[in-house]
């Protein structure tokens, strides 16, 4: 049964796995990642995992897809291609290079010689149980308060970043922008401070940073300029 | 089932992951992925502790998820910001930075 | 005061006035500059006196007195020493420079007085009286050395004192460089001796010389050939004579000391000093003597035709200084020296005198456009005389008695030595010919228009003044000739200085009288007791002989002279008319010139073109500094390939360090 179970995970896992990486509707590709997700945790729960299997189908499947969900209607999917696809030898160089990747993988744990490959994995401890919330809670709290601690530091971090980078300019503290941005604008040095700038020359147009919304006919110019 | 099996399910996936980032021009997807080779690498963790038999690989497979979890918020809010002034949406022409 | 003392006194004193003018002099009311420069230099000539006394007489040791001041290094087998040598040469040289060098400051005092750079030329004068004090007191080749390279800086420095003056400051850098060129032959010379000797003193060469070198070794021969390039570059010898004619762009006074009497004499001095070295490589000493003779003869057919008044003295001094080399060369080395005296007398002289008619012409030193000045000025006249029967030989002047000796003992060489003795006089009669024709045209016939305004006793002023050789506008004020031109029948000093020469040169030949004095000669003995050459016994008859020669064909000369110039001046044209070739031969300075700008110049600036836009160009700034350039930006701009700025490629990037990380630990645990 157990078998079963695990082919079926297996082969939803893989699936979801190939949807994400090739389907052309990010919209799509979210939905197979979500697919691939829920797969997962039918993994660990064969593996007796119960509290990350948990973890994974509310944290991951539910809170982060839903993110990701919510990004992709706001973004919208790109049907529209920029340029043209991939070609030939792109394609040609990625799939070698994962291959090997995976040939690599493939003997560094198969073939390694590791004696607990073909078991079942180790006698579970009789309490707290493997895999449940008593026994995660406890390390965490005790062998991995450090990591721990840190992690939710991270998360804060992270908040304060994602807010930082999603604010519209203009937004928080307009007036003080407002006051120190002439400062700041003419402290600046003219161009972006690239190395082709240094070789080739300041464009004959001054590029600056992009000071409001409305710049991509800018950045349309400059590349059809180059082209 | 035997511990190799999922260990080859974590390394199929893995590779799966590599080969979207390295192919993929949308930047969602490419994030995606990612999310894609850090479940893999959960897998093996899981896997991992299983075959010891103690809880240090769930631990640390939870604490991958954190850390998933705020880079899938910064990428997202760096897409969005992008959107917001209307850059194309593709690695590829985002690439202002080079020498 | 010992013989060391008054060596360093004698250093010292010029030095002092040189730096005591140069740092002083603009604050000095009117000419007390001059007085100053001629003090200091009188100071050198006491001190000199002194020492002449302390040697005197000595022996061994005390005849040959060295004084050390500084070691700079004694390591290595290279003793580097500030050193002097107080010996009856270098005394002699001392007594003769810094005589004759008074005399030069005291007549200068009057004849700069109008020019602008008056403190600095007194301060170039002191400094290079100092610097030839310090060439003939030298105890080393490092001091002579030093010596050497500070006599061509102070040339070129008084040679282009009128600074302005682009005639002037060609010459100047021409006679520079032919001195370099010198300097390096004195240089490598003294390499060559040294890698033997192992010592640079001249004391401890010289006594080793018999046992460093063969008889004729190479390396001696080589070094003393070299020695010789140094020599012949000072003193004006072929090939490199060129710059002494060109030299008379300086001041009178300047060509007066440096130009006849003491510069150019470094050469004969060299010889002499350095003659045990000579003595153990013959070959070079018979160069010597062989150079000497043949720019004798050059330059008095030169002097035949030249027209400018300077220059006619400049190419006689020529002449002259290859007379004396020719004595050190052939070992009569006593003679040189009393001829380098005795010239230095009446050269000074005759350099004065003409300095006083170019004053009376203000300016101009053609001698076609002179005549006649023999009533303007009388004491110049005479002084001309005095000086031009000198160099003649006519007995009982100075020169007479100095020629003659020289040309005895290279006679008694025997030999292939006659040859030079007939070339000797032969040149003898030349000397007595041109200096006449110059005397002559000079002073005698119809007064010339300045004469005639001197004769009515106002002294011709050029309202325009331009340089006499191209006719250029001059402005007085910078850098040329002052306005004001002096003569010698107006100022008492210009006059006691020439009174002093023409005294000595009249009185100088005493000295030395065949079979009655031999004053010079056994003052110098010490010097010369190594020497195999210096004690020599012509027999009467050959002294006799010469010195009948030499009287008859100074007089000879001058009588020639008077016919072509005096009774019946066309025959000058007719002559020059009649010899077209020859005379455009002369006049053209035997096309030395032209043969060193073929030779050297034009190679030289062809070289330095090519270098410049060819080898900078292409070799340099394309190769050694473009191709590390070239590679590094090439490797650069692959290294910055790698951040294309593809996100996709940095990822692949990723990857596939992943891969090879991972294969590294696989087949390590394999």
């Amino acid at each position: 049964m157990a078998e079963v179970l695990f082919f079926i995970a297996g082969i939803g896992a893989v699936a979801g796995a190939i949807g994400v990486a090739s389907l052309r509707n990010p919209f799509y590709a979210v939905l197979a990642l979500v697919f691939h997700l829920l797969s997962l945790a039918a993994l660990f729960l064969l593996l007796r995992a119960e509290f990350v299997a948990a973890a994974q189908v509310v944290v991951y499947a539910g809170a982060v897809m839903v993110l990701y969900v919510f990004v992709v209607a706001y973004v919208g999917g790109e049907i529209r291609p920029t340029r043209p696809p991939n070609t030939n030898r792109v394609r040609f160089l990625a799939f070698l290079v994962a291959g090997l990747l995976f040939v690599e993988l493939a003997i560094a744990t198969l073939g390694s010689g590791l004696k607990a490959i073909d078991t079942d994995g180790a006698p579970l401890p009789a309490e707290p149980g493997f895999g449940s919330p008593e026994q995660i809670g406890e390390l965490l709290l005790t062998r991995f308060l450090l990591a721990f601690e840190l992690a939710s530091f991270l998360l804060l971090i992270a908040a304060v970043g994602a807010v930082v980078l999603a604010r519209r300019r203009g937004g928080l503290g307009e007036a003080a922008d407002e006051r120190t941005a002439p400062v700041r604008e003419a402290l600046r040095p003219p161009g972006t401070g690239t190395m082709l700038e240094a070789v080739q020359g300041l464009p004959h147009e001054p590029v600056t940073a992009p000071a409001d919304v409305h710049e991509s006919e800018a950045l349309a110019g400059r590349r059809e300029g180059k082209e | 089932m035997a511990i190799g099996w999922y260990l080859a399910v974590s390394s199929l996936v893995f590779c799966i992951g590599a080969a979207g980032v390295l192919l993929r021009r949308n930047p969602l997807v490419v994030l995606l992925c990612i999310e894609l080779m850090l479940n893999a690498a959960n897998l093996a963790l899981i896997t991992f502790s299983r075959m010891h038999g103690d809880g240090d690989g769930q631990i640390f497979a939870i604490i991958v998820m954190v850390v998933a979890a705020c880079e899938v918020c910064i990428g997202l809010g760096l897409v969005v910001a992008l959107y917001r002034r209307r850059l194309p949406i593709d690695v590829d022409e985002l690439r202002e930075l080079h020498g | 005061m010992s013989a060391s003392t008054a060596g360093w006194v004698v250093l010292l004193s010029p030095l002092v006035g040189t730096i005591v003018l140069g740092v002083l002099g603009r604050s000095l009311p009117g000419r007390t500059a001059g007085f100053v420069g001629t003090l200091a230099i009188l100071v050198s000539f006491i001190a000199g006196v002194f020492a002449f006394f302390e040697i005197e007489g000595a022996h061994g040791e005390h005849a040959q007195v060295v004084s050390t001041a500084w070691d700079y290094a004694v390591t290595a087998g290279v003793d580097a020493r500030l050193a002097i040598l107080v010996d009856p040469l270098s005394v002699l040289m001392v007594l003769v420079v810094s005589g004759v060098s008074t005399l030069i400051h005291l007549y200068s005092t009057i004849y700069m007085a109008s020019d602008q750079g008056y403190v600095r030329f007194f301060a170039y004068l002191n400094f290079f009286v100092f610097s030839m004090l310090v060439l003939v007191l030298a105890a080393n080749f490092l001091v002579l050395i030093i010596g050497w390279a500070f006599v061509g800086a102070a040339s070129y420095l008084l040679i282009s004192f009128w600074y302005r003056r682009t005639t002037a400051t060609s010459a100047g850098i021409k006679a520079f460089v032919i001195n370099v060129v010198g300097d390096i032959g004195l240089v490598l010379g003294t390499y060559f001796i040294f890698k033997h000797s192992g010592t640079l003193d001249f004391l401890g060469t010289f006594e080793g010389v018999k046992e460093d070198f063969a008889r004729n070794d190479g390396d001696l021969v080589a070094g003393c050939i070299l020695l010789l390039v140094g020599a012949f570059a000072k003193s004006a010898q072929i090939p490199l004579h060129t710059w002494l004619p060109d030299a008379m762009e300086g001041p009178t006074p300047v060509s007066a000391l440096i130009h006849a009497a003491t510069m150019v004499t470094a050469g004969v001095y060299l010889i002499a000093r350095m003659h045990p070295l000579f003595e153990q490589a013959p070959a070079a000493a018979d160069v010597a003597a062989v150079v000497g003779c043949v720019t004798l003869l050059v330059a008095g057919t030169i002097g035949l035709v030249v027209t400018d008044l300077k220059r006619v003295i400049a190419y006689s001094t020529m002449s002259q200084i290859g007379y004396m080399i020719m004595a050190v060369g052939a070992g009569a080395y006593f003679a040189g020296m009393f001829h380098l005296m005795t010239h230095a007398f009446f050269k000074a002289l005759l350099f004065m005198a003409a300095g006083s008619v170019i004053g009376a012409m203000a300016g101009e030193q053609n001698l076609d456009r002179m005549g006649g000045f023999r009533k303007a000025m009388p004491f110049t006249y005479a002084c001309f005389v005095i000086g031009g029967l000198a160099l003649a030989g006519v007995p009982p002047f100075s020169g007479f008695f100095s020629k003659d000796e020289i040309l005895l003992l290279v006679g008694d060489r025997g030999g292939w030595y006659m040859a030079l003795y007939v070339v000797g006089y032969l040149a003898a009669l030349l000397t007595a010919v041109y200096t006449w024709r110059m005397i002559f045209r000079a002073f005698h016939g119809a007064p010339c228009p300045e004469a005639a305004e001197l004769e009515r006793g106002h002294l011709h002023h050029a309202e325009v003044h331009t340089n006499p050789a191209t006719g250029e506008v001059e402005d007085t004020d910078v850098g040329f000739p002052g306005a004001q031109h002096h003569i010698a029948e107006r100022s008492p000093e210009m006059k006691v200085a020439m009174g002093i020469l023409a005294v000595l040169a009249i009185v100088g030949g005493f000295l030395q009288i065949p079979w009655v004095t031999h004053g010079l000669e056994s003052f110098l003995h010490p010097t010369f007791e190594d020497s195999a050459l210096y004690e020599r016994h012509p027999s009467d008859g050959e002294i006799a002989f010469g010195l009948i020669l030499g009287a008859g064909l100074g007089l000879a000369g001058i009588a020639i002279a008077y016919a072509i110039w005096v009774k019946q001046p066309g025959r000058a044209v007719f002559a020059m008319e009649r010899f077209k070739g020859v005379h455009r031969l002369f006049v053209n300075k035997w096309y030395f010139d032209e043969l060193l700008d073929l030779l050297v110049v034009r190679p030289s600036s062809f070289a330095g073109r090519f270098f410049q836009s060819t080898f900078e160009r292409v070799v340099v700034n394309a190769g050694f500094v473009g191709a590390p350039t070239a590679a590094v930006r090439a490797g650069s701009a692959a290294v910055r390939a790698l951040q294309s700025g593809f996100t996709r490629a940095y990822a692949a990037a990723l990857v596939l360090g992943a891969v090879g990380v991972a294969l590294f630990f696989l087949l390590q645990a394999a």
